[in-house]
């Protein structure tokens, strides 16, 4: 099945939930409601003739001027050779999404990737912890805004540019 | 007849403070401690072919029972809590090698949010060995150079100039 014709059986089934095909780079490209994402998940996941069997990539991006954060679903399938992106926008200040996490174990350290680094929040994540930065760190390093700490438990995060000395 | 002269001749006569640390530079367990792509390297300083077993340097599982940390790879602030942990576990007198130019500055990743630039904000470093990574000549000759340093030391002498017996 080309990548067209899932774009538009998804359309079919789930109507403006998910948006139709954007061609990003080489990417094609959907739009996905935040709040229906593991809906649209385990469709592709599940349907015999889609069979997206691999989350090759879970990543956010922060869009600062939009107010928004997006979080992106790369999915492979073995089976089909083919493959597809969705785009999840949740709001800045307070971005939450469900975990897909149940569809493909390998969600969980990808989310909590997501978490640590761009602060997005899974809803029933089995462990929703930081998994680079240590467990007591403040902010979230990905993040437009993010101003790094003078020190961390007393070790400095300066250094003089070996260049002056 | 002076007493030199009175001893067998399989007698050996040296100062106390230079046997101490002949001993003592001549069996310096390293703590493995491997952080990243230096680690390769460290391990093949200790592998057959560069034999850093030659010095009286083998590796050791545990702190408890080290002399020496060779601090090998990038030092993530998550990692430097540990690793000051792991240093203070270890009995003095201990020394520690910070190898190639991750744990001497940060290196290539020094302008990350995420690393420690230079393990020696954590720790007290003895001999900094630079390279990316370093090879195992460069990582024996840094062992060299610790047992130059230990050879050095005196323990047994305390220096009028101040007040710590150790060097």
């Amino acid at each position: 099945m080309d990548i067209a014709e899932i774009h538009r059986r998804l359309r079919e089934r789930l109507g403006n939930i998910v948006s139709p095909e954007l061609k990003v780079a080489d990417w094609s490209l959907c739009d996905v409601k935040p709040q229906s994402i593991v809906e649209v998940c385990a469709i592709l996941r599940d349907e015999p003739e889609l069979a997206f069997d691999c989350l090759s990539n879970l990543s956010g991006v922060d869009r600062k001027n939009d107010d928004t954060i997006e979080v992106y679903y790369h999915l492979f399938s073995y089976r089909h050779r083919h493959r597809i992106a969705l785009r999840a926008a949740t709001p800045r200040p307070d971005p939450v999404l469900p975990t897909v996490s149940h569809l493909w174990p390998i969600a969980n350290w990808l989310e909590r990737e997501a978490f640590d680094l761009l602060g997005v929040n899974f809803t029933d994540h089995p462990d929703m912890r930081r998994i680079l930065m240590p467990e007591d760190w403040v902010g979230h390093p990905l993040r437009k805004d993010f101003v790094e700490p003078e020190e961390y438990h007393g070790i400095s995060t300066r250094r003089e540019s070996l260049l002056k000395l | 007849m002076s007493l030199i002269n009175s001893v067998p001749e399989s007698l050996v006569t040296a100062k106390l403070d230079e046997v101490l640390n002949w001993t003592r530079k001549s069996s310096v367990w390293y703590m493995l401690f491997g952080l990243a792509c230096c680690a390769i390297e460290m391990m093949q300083t200790g592998g057959p072919r560069s034999d850093l077993d030659r010095f009286g340097a083998v590796p050791r599982a545990t702190p408890r029972v080290s002399d020496l940390i060779i601090v090998s790879g990038t030092l993530t602030l998550k990692m430097a809590l540990r690793t000051k942990l792991l240093y203070e576990q270890m009995p003095d007198p201990k020394y520690v090698i910070s190898m190639g130019s991750c744990a001497n500055c940060g290196g290539l990743f020094q302008l990350a949010y995420s690393v420690c630039d230079g393990v020696d904000k954590v720790i007290p470093v003895d001999v900094y060995v630079p390279g990316c990574p370093p090879r195992p000549e460069a990582l024996t000759e840094g062992l060299l150079k610790l047992q130059d340093k230990i050879s050095q030391e005196r323990w047994l002498v305390r220096d009028p100039g101040t007040d710590s017996a150790a060097a």
